[in-house]
């Protein structure tokens, strides 16, 4: 049987792992190769890597770090942040990572999904949202979540699919970081528009909100940061809990 | 030494880090006389099977590839190139496996992406873990159809051949490279040939 999977998530600011809420009040969280080993010996099923920094300049530690960590994990290894052209994406490839997450640069030009799926495969292309309800509608927000492009996220979501992505990633902004659990109801109703897996993103605060997630929605996946970080969860026990909860977890 | 075939884009570089880590030296090349002498070949993959042929065809691989005579392993596209021929792209494939490639229903999640369970697995790939019921990554939207050189099934949507395996030809549709200790067991089996 498929099993869900859950996936630790590193933002990425000048080589250092981060961690806001409502993706402000960024924090240091660790060294990002020190996480990524400690999170792969916990059990994690993929993991993520999401480069926010702001500038070219604090980019350019970025392939060295990818390379880095792809030579010490053994799990799928999915990265993002900055992601604008196929080369951007090949170069990426070229140091270990296994899947490209693109953002904002999809929302302003969305040929590049289908440009970087038709040379790595669909399967290669994870395409994250990040979505806030606003005057009652999920929109999609793009440049790390200063700008509103007024996208329904529903429609986004179905747009991306068409193009070649290989997976969505739903990261709710109101969520994010608040440890009050994923944003449900939105989750269900894209993952239940899409046929390809939805990741949820945001909000996770302990392992009921995992649970509601599986037992509630179709997502895929669900992929946490904060409450990795600071050691409230550790991958292992989360894990232990939902295979109680007879939830399909390896 | 081992080769890991080199065309298009395929995932050459995590199959080198995992050989790496277990101690093993590759060379990832596209070379046909590097290819033949190697000890053992790696023919990795994530992509289409329509401009990977093309790929392989262009470079001389192609012909070269059911010549071998030393192990030889197909990962993911790889196994598939390997099959008869495959519907992704209409095309015929390198046929040492006698059995085609589909695509997944419609309708289902696909790609089936992530962790699932190997089953009735057999041979030397899965030497001293043939009685576990492991749970080993996938990310593939087309699969070969179960077949008499089938040695692992996996079951999603409809059982598939996760593992194939024929005189000298090793494939499988999962990840070992991204599967975890299972993984590494698997490609220690296949390197230890």
């Amino acid at each position: 049987m498929l099993k869900k999977r859950i996936i630790p998530c590193l933002d990425i600011k000048n080589g250092r792992t981060v961690k806001g809420v409502n993706f402000l009040q960024l924090r240091d969280a660790g060294d990002p190769v020190k996480l990524a080993e400690e999170y792969t010996r916990q059990g994690a099923d993929e993991l993520a890597f999401l480069d926010i920094s702001a500038t070219t300049e604090q980019r350019k530690t970025l392939i060295p770090l990818v390379e880095h960590i792809a030579r010490r994990i053994n799990i799928p290894f999915t990265v993002g942040g900055g992601i604008n052209s196929v080369e951007d994406a090949a170069n990426l490839i070229r140091a270990g990572a296994d899947k490209i997450s693109i953002n904002s640069a999809a929302v302003r030009r969305p040929d590049l999904i289908t440009e970087i799926a038709s040379r790595f495969g669909s399967q290669c292309v994870v395409v994250a949202l990040d979505i806030r309800l606003t005057k009652g509608q999920w929109e999609v927000y793009i440049d790390g979540g200063t700008k509103n492009t007024g996208y329904n996220a529903m429609h986004w979501s179905m747009q991306a699919e068409r193009l070649g992505a290989g997976e969505l990633l739903l990261t709710s902004m109101g969520h994010d970081g608040t440890k009050n659990g994923f944003a449900l109801e939105i989750t269900e109703q894209i993952a239940g528009l899409v046929s390809i897996p939805v990741i949820a993103s945001g909000g996770a605060g302990n392992t009921i909100h995992f649970q509601e997630l599986f037992e509630k929605t179709n997502a895929s996946a669900a992929l946490a940061a904060g409450i990795f970080h600071f050691r409230e969860l550790s991958i292992y026990e989360l894990k232990i809990f939902l295979k109680d909860k007879q939830i399909p977890i390896r | 030494m081992i080769a890991i075939v080199q065309y298009n884009a395929g995932n050459t570089g995590s199959v080198q880090n995992a050989l790496t880590r277990l101690g093993y030296e590759s060379i990832i090349t596209d070379d046909t006389d590097t290819i033949c002498s190697a000890d053992k070949v790696i023919l990795p993959g994530v992509g289409q099977a329509r401009a990977a042929m093309q790929q392989l065809q262009q470079k001389g691989i192609a012909d070269i590839i059911p010549t071998l005579t030393q192990p030889v392993l197909g990962i993911c596209l790889g196994l598939q190139l390997l099959c008869k021929s495959s519907s992704e792209g209409r095309i015929n494939c390198l046929g040492i496996f006698d059995c085609a490639v589909k695509r997944f229903p419609t309708g289902q999640i696909v790609p089936h992406t992530g962790w699932n369970t190997l089953e009735e697995m057999k041979g030397l790939l899965f030497s001293s873990i043939e009685r576990l019921k492991p749970d080993v990554y996938f990310v593939h939207s087309y699969y070969a159809q179960p077949c008499s050189a089938t040695v692992a099934i996996c079951n999603y949507i409809l059982p598939f051949s996760a593992a194939l395996q024929k005189d000298n030809f090793y494939a499988t549709q999962f990840h070992p490279e991204k599967s975890s200790g299972i993984g590494e067991i698997i490609l220690k089996n296949f390197l230890t040939l």
